[in-house]
């Protein structure tokens, strides 16, 4: 008795072998499609900033003038802005992490929060705006200084940080944290040496995500009162400034008026983009140099 | 080598039987209970592990072997939920006491486990980790513990060379041993083994059983196996585990030779398990 019948399995393969046929095109047309709305982006983006984009634009300071603006008060802005985002997310993100993973007593408590931080990662980033307002511009007075905008970014992408290090915490083999354990090492010796080492680079590409993330926030920024139109360059935490996507968004806006900003905008994006490459080969360097294998 | 061994061997009987009466304990384990939840995996477990003896402990799948061993440095706590009743002495100081520091146990009591989990670094990094963490930083003192260490796990000559490269560019056999010598590095007094063999071939178990011959000169050791004949050649006792109880402890020559428990025979005859 055989349960297998060689003519039943041969009239089906034949379609079985069509499905898969038929999928895999599904599959590759779901990539095109991504791939050429970026290609399309790019493209614009680039025919119409590129001649705009010359050293003057990225040194200079911010003019209504268009042949004479330039994004250096944007830039320093943002590069401000992630002196706070990085450190701050990391190590708040990182920290709460390892405690939820590692310390907390598995139970309700732990579940509580673990779900929580996952809602959080969904809330819109308008909403942590007026979070931000609240607490740090009115509440502690900051008013609508680099500090501010960079804690309230820092909120928008923590529960990302914390989501992603929680995933490479737990990624970890347990047969490592044993070994190490067997040896008479403390918990916090293990987590030092072993398992934040060996997570790192899960950690990095979510972090990677979440400054991508809060580099391109026009939102948040927009409700604590972050002005576009800036002409000082902001010189420290307590200082005033403007970012690149708020920069991009008003141009934007008011292309309206002076066609030029238009192409403006265009430009301030392809520095944008630019700078987010740079972040990212950085931390990519980062995540492979410190990859382990077993 | 083995012809070294044969004659540490017969040392060994001349020893055995020689001094047999003045071996201390080091752990003497008396009404042992322990439940995962509501799974009770050890019941009223009495057993007396003496010093420089290998004790092998054997048993079904599933009879608690491996708690057992885990129990004795704590590891099983790594379990959640996990309870524990009546008492470990070890040197005289129940470790089932709460204010018994469990790192201090385990820099005592050392283990290697039965898939080999050398640390993603160098094999020297792996084995100066131990020694590192309880804060020797001199580096020649390191560089002494680490050749030692390499030395004592007979793998020094197969490594020296290559100190610096990544431990998991090792063979199986050759991780364990690594494992093993990381644990001599924290110079332990016990060696607890948790199927150190089962993942590895026939030649690199041979190396690990010459390797416990060699160590239990020094060293008391603990070792869980599956395999009779491993147990027959390298343990002066054996326990044999059933459903979570000790069927029989004894030494190991009685035990294969002239079990007193029905059960033990048809187990070690192949009977079940
Ligand atoms: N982490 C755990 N959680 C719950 N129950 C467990 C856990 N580990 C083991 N047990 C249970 O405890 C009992 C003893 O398990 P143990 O791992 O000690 O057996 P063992 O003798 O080592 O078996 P094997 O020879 O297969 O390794 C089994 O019934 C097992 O299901
Ligand atoms: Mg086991």
């Amino acid at each position: 008795m055989r349960y297998v019948d060689e003519a039943v399995v041969e009239k089906r393969m034949k379609s079985r072998v069509r499905n898969n046929s038929i999928l895999k095109f599904i599959f590759l047309l779901s990539t095109l499609f991504g791939l050429i709305v970026l290609a399309v982006l790019l493209v614009r983006v680039f025919s119409q900033g590129i001649a705009w984009l010359d050293w003057d634009f990225i040194t200079g300071r911010l003019s209504t003038d268009p042949a004479r603006a330039g994004i250096m008060g944007a830039i320093l802005g943002t590069s401000w802005l992630m002196l706070v985002v990085i450190p701050v997310t990391l190590f708040i993100g990182v920290g709460t992490a390892i405690y939820l993973e590692l310390y907390a007593k598995p139970g309700r408590f732990q579940n509580f929060i673990a779900t929580n931080i996952s809602n959080l990662a969904g809330v819109p980033s308008i909403v942590y705006g007026l979070l931000g307002l609240t607490i740090f511009v009115r509440a502690l007075d900051f008013g609508n200084v680099v500090l501010a905008g960079g804690l309230t970014l820092s909120l928008l992408v923590l529960p990302i940080v914390i989501v992603a290090a929680q995933e490479s915490i737990r990624a970890v083999p347990n047969f490592l944290s044993e070994a190490s354990y067997g040896m008479g090492a403390t918990k916090w010796q293990t987590v030092k040496k072993i398992i934040l080492p060996a997570a790192l680079p899960g950690i990095l590409t979510g972090s990677i995500l979440a400054l991508s993330r809060a580099i391109g926030e026009t939102a948040p920024l927009t409700v604590i009162g972050i002005p576009a139109l800036l002409i000082p360059f902001p010189g420290g935490l307590f200082d005033t400034f403007t970012a690149l996507p708020m920069q991009i968004y008003y141009w934007t806006l008011d292309a309206s008026l002076v066609a030029e900003y238009a192409y403006l905008a265009a430009a301030t994006i392809i520095v944008l983009l630019v700078l987010l490459f740079l972040l990212n080969s950085v931390a990519i360097f980062i995540r492979n140099k410190f990859q382990q294998r077993y | 080598m083995s012809q070294k061994i044969t004659v540490k061997l017969n040392d060994q009987v001349v020893k055995k039987t020689g001094r047999q009466e003045k071996k201390r304990a080091v752990f003497e384990t008396n009404q042992l209970n322990l439940w995962y939840s509501d799974t009770h995996a050890l019941k009223d477990i009495n057993l007396s592990i003496k010093e420089k003896e290998v004790t092998a402990v054997i048993g079904p799948s599933g009879c608690g072997k491996s708690t057992y061993i885990k129990t004795l440095n704590r590891m099983v706590e790594l379990v959640p939920g996990v309870r524990t009743t009546g008492e470990i002495k070890y040197k005289n100081r129940n470790i089932l006491d709460r204010n018994f520091r469990v790192e201090d146990l385990r820099t005592q009591v050392g283990m290697v486990f039965q898939k080999p989990n050398p640390f993603p670094k160098s094999i020297y990094e792996n084995i100066a980790y131990g020694p590192k963490i309880h804060g020797i930083k001199n580096k020649k003192i390191l560089d002494e513990i680490v050749e030692k260490s390499l030395r004592g796990a007979y793998i020094w000559d197969e490594v020296k060379d290559r100190l610096n490269e990544n431990a998991y560019g090792l063979s199986g056999g050759q991780q364990q041993r690594l494992c093993i010598a990381r644990c001599l590095a924290v110079e332990p007094d016990v060696i607890l083994m948790d199927e150190p063999t089962s993942a590895l071939d026939p030649k690199s178990t041979l190396r690990i059983e010459e390797l416990v011959q060699e160590l239990r000169e020094d060293y008391s050791i603990v070792i869980v196996t599956h395999n009779m004949q491993q147990a027959a050649r390298i343990s002066d006792k054996t326990a044999f585990f059933l459903n979570g109880e000790v069927i029989e402890f004894d030494e190991t020559d009685k035990i294969f030779t002239n079990p007193k428990d029905s059960r033990t025979e048809d187990y070690i005859s192949g009977r079940f398990g």
